[in-house]
């Protein structure tokens, strides 16, 4: 039975006892993988190892201001420059502080809609589907509108009332916060999303014992709901925090980079110097640190976040 | 109120909690604490619908409506010429087609890739499985960002600048659909496996006629989640992409915004057509999509 299944090329029965055959069985197998890990390999390879790689190798590289000339090779003394540089740690803080602005502020709201949005109300799937719908909306899509709404002459927030001078998007204190707003909008929906998934994940029973032991609907929520929450919570700052890091198309489409590079986020300082300075050597560097800046974060998250975290099991 | 009292002789005492809950909370004023919650539900929608709200009514407006105070919250005289405006002068036909078929090959080669690459990872044995494995993974640790440098030189290099192509070969393969996929191989039962190696099934034959049928909600959470991101995508269009002929809605949108400053309706019709194949997406695929969004983050 087994020689026949042999001979089809696929032995997944019981493993035999003899070596042989599962050798033999490992190197037919391993031809067939590698014709199987191939197309994605070959993408990986091309497009993500080795750019990531070329990223050391165009930083040792000054590349002048005017074309036809060579780039003079000076090591190391760029990546020195360009990150000890003020414009380098204003992008840095300007990240960050982006990312404050954004990570927090959408989960938060993600939780308050996901639990309002979890009861068992009649027509509340309508509610589930407008609190969702932002996942459909893109960057631009969101900046655009938003762009609009903060517009001086045109948009609906100075009409309210919100009206500063400068306007909003010209202005070098609240521009961030403007792309913020539209930002965290166009995330409501992923968020809601998320920790609803992550709700749904929390036992019946556990609410209902807490029920009959006369907890308060805000006792309920600190004490089983949010521990029970931790794990989808910590999974969406780290992954929120990953991308509000990769910010670039509503800084390219509301305030490129101003007023003042008051907006100017890594991201989008990488772009301005590939595309308009032409400065490969110093986008290298800065792609660098941004790839540095992102696994710091990453591991930090990790080792601090991940203890306060409740795993159920 | 004795009534209510769950505690009558003979009762049985297997009254559901939802019924006691109900019964108690008419004392407190139900119709008071239901109108509650709908009143904030809805005042909580209307925040989030809002912007999507104005966007659909001032694609109908005329642009001094638009600029009037107080402004014009719904279109009495609505005019339907600004979509049409939208598609011909601002191209909007032609961008609708490049990004559909952008992402459909991006959607075509990533389910491929995924399917391939999760199947060997799942069910053959080969040197080296693990650390390819972590391969694989690593790539979702490199923020895109960080590749755009070297791979817009190697696409202009391969004479993929402003193409489709250029457009979609860095995506037809993600770490992420492989995960997907080998975890979604990973369920298929081994008897299922075993009845088909009695029967003299290939590998080949096995993934198509078993494997990928069985693993279908995968298959369907990762399409629909690979469709979104890619029609989505802003940065890399707009590095690989030089005028209209190939430009992907998302960078049209700020073509159109750049050219319609005076038309500010133009602009939104555009959005709202940017929009609808996301929304009907939502609409008709809303279970797939959340679970190809929430892999990974909620265990089971």
């Amino acid at each position: 039975m087994s020689a026949l299944a042999n001979e089809a090329g696929l032995d997944l029965a019981v493993e035999t006892r003899r070596p042989r055959r599962r050798r033999s069985r490992r190197i037919r197998e391993t031809g067939l993988a590698a014709i199987m890990l191939a197309p994605a390999l070959v993408v990986f390879c091309v497009f993500v190892f080795y750019p990531f790689l070329k990223n050391f190798d165009l930083a040792l590289y000054r590349v002048p201001p005017f074309p036809n000339l060579p780039s003079t090779y000076i090591g190391f003394e760029q990546i020195g420059e360009v990150l000890g540089s003020q414009e380098f740690l204003d992008s840095v803080w300007t990240t960050v502080l982006f990312a404050l602005l954004t990570v927090p502020t959408g989960i938060f709201l993600g939780i308050v809609l996901a639990n309002l949005a979890h009861q068992k109300l009649k027509g509340v799937g309508i509610y589930r589907t407008i609190f969702s719908s932002t996942v459909a909306t893109s960057v631009a899509v969101a900046s655009v509108i938003f762009g609009t709404l903060m517009n001086p002459q045109v948009g609906l927030l100075p009409w309210l009332g919100i009206d500063p001078h400068p306007p909003i998007l010209d202005n070098p204190q609240y521009a961030l916060i403007g792309v913020a707003v539209a930002t965290i909008w166009q995330n409501l929906g992923l968020s809601f999303i998320l920790m609803s998934a992550g709700l749904q994940a929390i036992p019946e029973e556990l609410l209902e014992a807490a029920d009959v032991d006369g907890a308060s609907a805000w006792s309920k929520f600190r004490n089983v709901t949010v521990p029970l929450l931790s794990p989808t919570i910590f999974f969406a700052v780290v992954v929120g925090s990953i991308f509000a890091f990769q910010t670039f198309g509503q800084i390219d489409l509301l305030t490129q980079g101003g007023p003042l590079r008051k907006t100017n986020v890594l991201t989008y300082f990488i772009y301005t110097e590939l595309r308009e300075q032409k400065n490969p050597g110093k986008a290298a560097v800065l792609a660098i640190a941004l790839f540095a800046i992102t696994m710091v974060l990453t591991l930090l998250q990790l080792r601090f976040l991940e203890r306060r975290v409740h795993y159920a099991r | 109120m004795t009534l209510d009292a769950p505690a009558v002789a003979g009762t049985p005492r297997a009254i559901s909690s939802t019924a006691l809950e109900t019964r108690m909370a008419g004392h407190r004023g139900r119709t008071w604490g239901h109108v509650g919650r709908y009143a904030l539900l809805s005042v909580l929608a209307f925040v989030v619908l809002f912007p999507l709200y104005i966007t659909v009514v001032n694609s109908l407006l005329t642009p001094e409506q638009i600029a009037s105070r107080p402004p014009t919250f719904f279109p009495t005289n609505p005019d339907w010429s600004t979509y049409s405006r939208a598609w011909t002068n601002g191209h909007f036909g032609q961008y609708m087609l490049n990004s559909f078929v952008v992402t459909t090959i991006i959607v075509a080669g990533q389910l491929v890739t995924a399917i391939l690459a999760g199947y060997a990872f799942a069910f053959l044995d080969f040197p080296f499985k693990r650390t390819l494995f972590v391969a694989f993974l690593a790539t979702l640790m490199v923020p895109f960002e960080v590749t755009i440098i070297q791979n817009l030189t190697t696409v202009t290099n391969l004479g993929l600048y402003n193409t489709y192509a250029g457009l979609a070969v860095p995506f037809l393969a993600t770490g992420f659909g492989a995960f997907l996929m080998r975890q979604a191989f990973l369920g298929v039962p081994q008897d299922l496996m075993d009845a088909a190696s009695l029967d003299g099934y290939g590998h080949w034959r096995f993934m198509v006629r078993v494997a990928v049928p069985l693993a279908r909600p995968a298959v369907a959470a990762l399409g629909v989640f690979a469709f979104l991101t890619a029609w989505n995508q802003y940065l890399w269009p707009l590095l690989v992409t030089k005028d209209d002929e190939f430009r992907t809605v998302q960078i049209g949108l700020k073509q159109l915004r750049n050219t319609s400053i005076d038309q500010v309706n133009v602009t939104f019709a555009g959005v709202v057509i940017a929009v609808i194949p996301l929304v009907v997406l939502l609409l008709v695929f809303q279970k797939q999509l959340v679970r190809g969004l929430t892999a990974g983050a909620v265990k089971g």
